[in-house]
């Protein structure tokens, strides 16, 4: 198990520095262990939502907290599998404070043989005082016994 | 706010990232149509490589807020409250569309669901349903 979650700590370095959204985010992770992952987006600028406050724009959130999420499930997995994300619910309870770095901090509270399901909070200062709340289900092996990614190639019009 | 077309380019005009996004807004009459046309910085996966599923939920997110403002007029930008993203297949690194429908208008509440495609509508590769705190113009 920790040698699963020493691969996937590389694996999730490898992954932000690999995506080049996260690296227009400047998204990190902080931590990946048993409980889940805790993930950074720093304040900017080019990222403020409403220019009439500064607060970051909420697609911002959603973006770190669908990251944090299927890196969760890593963590709850005992060997890799490809995922995908099903679905994503989030809340938002308040605007995150102008000029305070993102964090999301998420756990993979269940995993079936098809399916992982993962809870998370992003915050400012406080993850008791979260900015805003997800929930989110991940298929498993998304690629199905296919070649990766083999569901985006060409698709021959009916 | 007499020209939707104008308020919705000047409000988009206005926010950091929209521009990072890359977003814009077509018109036709009353029918809105957000175009996300494909950019490096948009994609999550690059072995795929596949648009990140976070931009296209804060892409259907920035066509409920923009639908809001042209069919409804607004004195400030609304609030997202909620959302419910459903992924049905990847985004491919091409131009994204989505349009948007306002299900319920009420006092405080909007009720509105997105669509998101690319070369085939008949084929979305996301859904959001969301509620947003809205606040109309007349009552500013």
């Amino acid at each position: 198990m920790s040698d699963h979650l020493d691969a996937m700590r590389n694996f999730v370095h490898a992954m932000n520095q690999g995506s080049p959204h996260a690296i227009a985010l400047k998204m990190e992770t902080v931590s990946l262990d048993a409980d889940g992952a805790i993930l950074r987006v720093p304040y900017d600028e080019k990222l403020i939502g409403d220019p009439d406050t500064g607060v970051i724009a909420g697609g911002v959130v959603t973006a770190l907290l669908d990251h944090a999420c299927g890196q969760a499930v890593h963590t709850g997995l005992t060997e890799f599998k490809t995922i995908a994300t099903l679905d994503l619910r989030i809340d938002y309870m308040r605007p995150a404070e102008p000029g305070k770095d993102i964090f999301a901090k998420a756990h993979c509270y269940k995993v079936t043989r098809s399916v992982a399901f993962v809870r998370a909070v992003a915050y400012d200062d406080d993850p008791a005082d979260p900015v805003a709340a997800a929930q989110a289900a991940f298929m498993l092996d998304s690629s199905g016994g296919r070649g990766f990614g083999a569901n985006l190639k060409d698709r021959k019009p009916k | 706010m007499s020209d939707p077309a104008e308020s919705v380019d000047a409000m988009l005009a206005r926010i950091p990232y929209a521009r990072f996004l890359g977003l814009r807004i077509e018109l036709a009459g009353d029918e809105m149509t957000a175009i996300l046309p494909f950019g490096q910085h948009l994609i999550g996966n690059p072995t795929l490589p596949a648009i990140h599923g976070g931009v296209l939920g804060a892409f259907m997110e920035m066509t409920a807020l923009a639908q809001l403002l042209v069919k409804e007029g607004q004195a400030r930008q609304p609030r997202v409250i909620d959302v419910s993203i459903e992924y049905l297949r990847s985004g491919r690194p091409l131009t994204t569309y989505a349009r948007a429908e306002i299900k319920k208008v009420g006092r405080r509440i909007a009720n509105v669901h997105v669509e998101a495609w690319q070369d085939q509508r008949a084929a979305p590769i996301a859904a959001l349903r969301g509620h947003f705190l809205v606040t109309p113009t007349e009552r500013a």
